[in-house]
């Protein structure tokens, strides 16, 4: 019984490991287990949503003024290159179920270009807050926070800096993951260009493409909440 | 294989009802509505973006019920973190 059960699972996908029945709970194992793990993703960037909450609901004014000194169009932009890239993505695990390995790879070399084109718009944006004296503490030598920003009566600059503290955290950490992302898809890539990937063995470009999703969601909240928040105010963009 | 292959055309749809909600609430924050309406509104356009990602493009609506247990496990435990933390900030006033 056993030596033909071994037989079997060696007749069977070469990608197919030993603890796992067959293709298909493996594939399920997977998808579970990258779940689990955008789960503490979840709790993660769920700190840093909190503080941003609370010290919204404390400071509304400062944060308003703070938030229209951010640039709409840049973040908007941004925001469709990320949705967009999502698309590539989504289509980059649909060619490979459907054993469309050309597609499959200029998908996954578009998702990885709209990738590094919102971390360049990303850097323009930190460069305009470096230029504007944006940048919270004394992270940048020789050049601490102290924009020239009008403020309302009772609006404290300390509070503006809050907002820029928690600016940074959050979209330097989304940074971060974009990196990561860009990272993985690359070596999906390469192994993609060696034909890898069929639609019995697909689970690293569909994970990989989970965390993608991830990010992008992550994204979703931070522009209305970082970008838009003070907008109806009369705000001056950027 | 008994996995369900979402359409190109659901991709297609999923990523204009995207970019039509961008554009929404872009347009919606240059208004001044009422009260916390406008926080309301934003929030709600990005809770029904990030729904359709986690349905359509990560596939959830056609996964195991477990993907599911799992997704509304991290939903529970941010309800825990949001209504602990505020249940403390928003009280102090009360004493």
């Amino acid at each position: 019984m056993a030596e033909s059960y071994a037989a079997e699972h060696e007749a069977s996908h070469p990608a197919l490991q030993h603890h796992f029945e067959n293709m298909e709970q493996q594939r399920e194992a997977g998808t579970l287990g990258m779940w689990v793990f955008l789960v503490t993703e979840i709790m993660f960037f769920g700190g840093m949503f909190l503080a941003y909450t609370l010290y919204r609901s404390k400071y509304p004014e400062a944060f308003a003024v703070a938030s229209n000194h951010l640039d709409i169009k840049l973040g908007a932009v941004n925001t469709a290159v990320l949705i967009l890239s999502s698309l590539t993505m989504a289509m980059a695990v649909f060619s490979t179920q459907l054993g469309r390995l050309k597609a499959q790879i200029i998908y996954l070399i578009l998702t990885i270009i709209l990738g590094l084109v919102f971390l360049g718009i990303k850097a323009v944006e930190y460069h305009e807050k470096y230029v504007d004296h944006l940048i919270p503490g004394t992270l940048i030598p020789g050049n601490p926070f102290n924009p020239h920003l009008e403020l309302p009566a009772g609006v404290s600059m300390r509070h503006v800096e809050m907002f820029y503290w928690i600016y940074f955290a959050m979209t330097g950490m989304h940074a971060v993951h974009m990196i990561i992302g860009i990272g993985l898809l690359s070596v999906l890539l390469y192994f993609s260009a060696k034909g890898r990937y069929s639609p019995e063995y697909h689970s690293p470009i569909e994970v990989s493409g989970l965390y993608w999703h991830f990010v992008d969601i992550v994204w979703i909240f931070l522009f209305p909440l970082l970008y838009l928040l003070g907008r109806h105010l009369g705000g001056h963009a950027g | 294989m008994s996995e369900h292959i979402v359409s190109r055309n659901v991709y297609l749809l999923i990523f204009l009802a995207l970019m039509v909600g961008t554009t929404i609430t872009v347009l919606a924050a240059f208004q001044d509505f009422p009260g916390p309406l406008n926080v309301i509104v934003a929030m709600t356009i990005a809770v029904v973006k990030a729904t359709l990602v986690v349905l359509y493009f990560m596939h959830v609506r056609y996964s195991a019920r477990l993907i599911w247990v799992i997704v509304a496990s991290a939903l529970f435990w941010m309800g825990i973190l949001f209504a602990l933390t505020f249940s403390d900030y928003w009280t102090r006033g009360w004493l």
